[in-house]
């Protein structure tokens, strides 16, 4: 005779440890398992993109780092290359250089955290996390050097970035880049055969190929998918055309193939903060332009491939000093829509899960 | 000298409790009463000192070490601060089982310690059923866990309940067949006999029934990778959700009081209790215990939590055949060979263990579970 | 390198499947009819050749007179791009079709539109505000919204 029960609902969320911020997943729930599933968002919105219309198109720039604090090089980057092309700002040698070090540089930092946040999700107490938050804490120290800050940089300018490097950057760097693999390889080690997390994470939250391109997903959880698409190959931006890297993918599309893409995507990182070592040309890092820039009527997009997927600028101008339309493709955001997909069928242990593979910052989401 | 030695009471020496036992049977149970409280608080700060710091050297910290020398002063801030705490009850919550269930989860913690032996025959009660007790009293403590899920009113305490009550089911039936390979060799029920038996450490001899044991255990006490009923990333924090101030202290007491418990018993079974060369008794039966605690830490600080029909599956289709397969080898050896050399019996169950895992681990494979909706 | 396909040239491709669809075309963008959105949307999607199968972004701009709804599509295989526009007229109650039938990856797009700039998606199946709270009033990306400061 079957067990008569009731489903029921459950909030996780807004404030939960693993939401990785002010999230809600409202859930119904038969027992364990998950049969239906809502993300609610919208507590940190800040109204970026409105208030991005009353300043100009410089001090726009702080506000990007607000978006994925996790990543903010990243943001900086799509935004100052849109500005760019909207206003055919040329872009020094040296300064592409720069970007590309510290837009990787932050791959590997947000890659780490979020990693070793998915590994807390699955249980593992504090130990993973702390492990990788140790190597971040290395590239903070970076761009510490480089911009003044820890966690929003402000770094990228339009028309290249606001300061050379000083002289102790380039052997910090490479003392980093040389000692960074053997850290990934501890990673692996701890948990790569780990008999549990496999457990926990392969053939979990299955996002097929089909799915993961009609819902748009981006970043690793499209890779993870067996995609290959990666915006610094498919559509090269800045100075990534002249770069030897592969692009991880995964075959299945679980949880556990989002988490070797990523591992497998701070090695590629590796790769290319390398290369981009060597090549540093020398001269100028910063165009001159115009202190209140006016760039003409029109309207540009562009996206770069930031740590958590396609982050997309769509900038329209109406020749003042202020962006008529600001907009952002928050790769987080939409990466979300899968959430319901890939975990109803699936446990409580495992939609936190998933949901860490997945690896949104709240700060994007709501903007 | 410690305070065991210096005791009015030289009962060191005496063995286990006879009727003429010098200052009469109430006064030993006064006395080894205030003795058991004592050791039982001071080891649990201790361990929670422990804890934090092995922990913190796990994951490349430092822990705490600002409250007096080293940090050993943290547990008591740590109490200082939640005894301060303001005591909350929820609305909606069923107030009686809500007050209870600390007290329910508590005092079946502290009773197990009536039983165990810290020295030969130093103990408050010699039960002629130690261990048989020791797995009833032990199992009570769910009750007050699952008091404290109800009476929240809160559905993450809830299912953080649930969960307790399922795993503690499970997790008995292997716990219980381990301890009985080990009572086969020993002949005896009461833990003191067990403890005296031990010649070589049970551990030697029962190698399968000490893994079994030590993983039914961590399970039994919720902690990584079986914390699934206060599994903070998914449930927030389970049964004491809505627990603060001195109620949570008093689970947390219990969560400590129940981790020496098990330390104490896994000593007394597999680890010949307080025997040992050169040292005196007691301190052999700290060291032990402690050593024991820390690998549990140790554990605790490595693995990533099982999912929880993962949990379930571990224990009936991995824990449970094994568990019976090791019962019936080890009652073949206590039939055939009681009297023969330990060493190649050692040996033989050192081969057993190995082909036994690694044969049943072909057959058993956790993950999957996808539940069509 | 991504190629960005030639509105224009697209446009003659529909405008023979869809007559007087188009309302303009040029080189870097291709404005359709929005009763013709969702046929076009197909069309493009799964025309061999088009294969536009990735949605990028929506997004919409107030220019006053008419909200422009802006699709920025690729295809995967042949890695090619296209920005279709949408063209909404009317202030008082913009409605527009929603393309989730079609890409699923409009989803929270739309819902994000509709909450801050008041456009109205037809057959968009969980059509409520995302980031704001249900009950506020107005929509702020709107160029007339005056914050709660002004």
């Amino acid at each position: 005779m079957p067990i008569k029960t009731e489903p029921f609902a459950i909030n996780f969320g807004p404030f939960h440890p693993s939401t990785h911020g002010v999230f809600r997943m409202r859930t119904t729930l038969d027992g364990e398992v998950i049969i239906d599933l809502e993300p609610v968002f919208g507590y940190l919105h800040r109204g970026i993109e409105k208030l991005a219309e009353g300043r100009t198109y410089t001090q726009n720039i702080p506000f990007t780092d607000r978006l994925d604090y996790l990543a903010s090089m990243s943001n900086n980057l799509a935004y100052v290359l849109a500005v760019e092309k909207l206003a055919g700002v040329p872009v020094p040698e040296r300064a592409e250089y720069l970007r590309v070090i510290m837009a990787e540089l932050q791959r590997i930092a947000s890659h780490l955290i979020a990693v070793g946040s998915l590994l807390n999700d699955c249980g593992a107490f504090m130990t993973p996390i702390l492990y990788m938050i140790r190597e971040r804490e290395k590239i903070l120290d970076l761009f510490e050097m480089v911009s003044g800050q820890r966690l929003t940089y402000n770094y990228m300018r339009i028309g290249g970035v606001s300061q050379d490097i000083p002289d102790e950057f380039l052997p910090a760097l490479e003392k980093f880049v040389e000692r960074m693999p053997s850290y990934i390889d501890e990673y692996d080690r701890l948990l790569a055969e780990n008999e549990i997390l496999l457990a926990r994470l392969k053939g979990v939250g299955i996002l097929s190929k089909g799915q993961a391109i009609n819902i748009s997903a981006s970043g690793p959880v499209l890779r993870g998918s067996g995609v290959e698409w990666d915006i610094r190959k498919v559509d090269p931006y800045s100075v990534y055309d002249r770069f030897e890297f592969d692009i991880p993918t995964g075959t299945l599309g679980d949880s556990y193939d989002r988490y070797r893409v990523r591992i497998e995507e701070m090695r590629q990182s590796l790769r290319i903060i390398e290369q981009a070592m060597k090549q540093l040309p020398s001269g100028a890092v910063k165009t001159d332009v115009p202190w209140l820039m006016l760039p003409p009527r029109g309207e540009a997009y562009a996206h770069i491939e930031s740590p958590k997927g396609e982050l997309g600028f769509y900038i329209v101008s109406d020749n003042s000093a202020k962006p008529y339309r600001f907009h952002i493709r928050a790769p987080s955001l939409i990466n979300l829509t899968a959430l319901r997909d890939m975990s109803v069928g699936w446990k409580i242990a495992d939609l936190i899960a998933i949901f860490g593979s997945i690896d949104i910052c709240m700060g994007e989401v709501d903007r | 000298m410690s305070l065991l030695d210096t005791s009015p009471i030289n009962w060191a020496t005496t063995g286990t409790l006879s009727p003429d036992w010098p200052g009469g049977y109430w006064l030993h149970w006064v006395v080894f009463t205030i003795i058991i409280l004592v050791f039982v608080l001071a080891m649990v700060m201790g361990f929670i000192y422990i804890e934090r710091r092995f922990v913190a050297r796990i994951q490349s910290r430092l822990g705490p070490n600002r409250a007096g020398l080293f940090g050993l002063l943290q547990p008591v801030f740590d109490a200082i601060k939640v005894l301060v705490k303001e005591d909350i009850v929820p609305a909606g919550g069923d107030k009686l089982v809500h007050w209870w269930a600390p007290v329910v989860a508590f005092v079946p913690a502290l009773m197990i310690f009536v039983v165990i032996p810290f020295q030969d025959g130093a103990l408050l009660a010699d039960l002629n059923i130690g261990i048989l007790y020791v797995v009833a009293v032990g199992s009570v403590g769910m009750v007050g866990v699952f008091m404290a899920g109800w009476g929240s009113n809160n559905k993450y305490s809830v299912i953080g309940a649930m969960r307790a009550v399922a795993q503690i089911i499970t997790y008995e039936i292997p716990l219980g067949l381990a301890i009985i390979s080990v009572v086969l060799l020993s002949g005896s029920l009461s833990l003191n006999e067990i403890v005296n038996s031990q010649n070589i450490p049970f551990i030697l001899l029962q190698p399968l029934g000490f893994l079994i044991y030590f993983v039914s255990a961590c399970a039994e006490l919720n902690r990584t990778p079986f914390d699934l009923l206060e599994a903070d990333s998914e449930i927030v924090a389970g049964y004491h959700i809505e627990y603060s101030g001195m109620k949570f202290a008093i689970f947390y007491l219990a969560e400590y009081i129940e981790a020496l418990a098990v330390s104490a018993i896994i000593t007394a079974l597999f680890l010949s209790g307080w025997r040992g060369p050169l040292l005196p008794p007691w301190l052999w039966f700290l060291i032990k215990v402690v050593v024991v605690f820390m690998f549990i830490v140790w554990v605790r600080g490595t693995i990533p939590r099982l999912r929880v029909d993962h949990a379930m599956a571990l224990s009936w289709k991995f824990l449970l055949p094994v568990a019976l397969l090791n019962l019936f080898i080890t009652s073949i050896e206590v039939i055939l060979w009681p009297l023969v050399l330990p060493w190649p019996i050692i040996l033989l169950n050192l081969a057993i263990m190995v082909v036994l895992i690694l044969l049943w681990s072909r057959f058993f494979k956790l993950g999957g579970g996808r539940v069509e909706v | 390198m991504t190629i960005a396909l030639s509105g224009r040239k697209i446009a003659g491709k529909l405008q023979e499947q869809f007559p007087g669809s188009i309302v303009q075309s040029d080189e870097s963008s291709l404005l359709v009819k929005s009763e013709h959105l969702l046929a076009i949307a197909t069309f493009l999607k799964t025309t061999p050749g088009f294969d536009f199968d990735y949605l990028t972004s929506v997004t919409a701009v107030d220019y006053r007179d008419y909200f422009e709804l802006v699709y920025h599509l690729i295809s995967i295989e042949h890695n090619h791009s296209l920005v279709l526009k949408v063209r909404c007229h009317d202030r008082e109650n913009p409605t527009v079709p929603s393309v989730v039938g079609v890409w699923r990856g409009a989803d929270f797009q739309e819902r994000e539109i509709y909450d801050l700039m008041g456009i109205k998606f037809e057959g968009h199946p969980n059509l409520k505000r995302i980031v704001l709270w249900e009950g506020f009033q107005g929509h702020p990306l709107r160029k007339e919204y005056k914050g709660i400061y002004k």
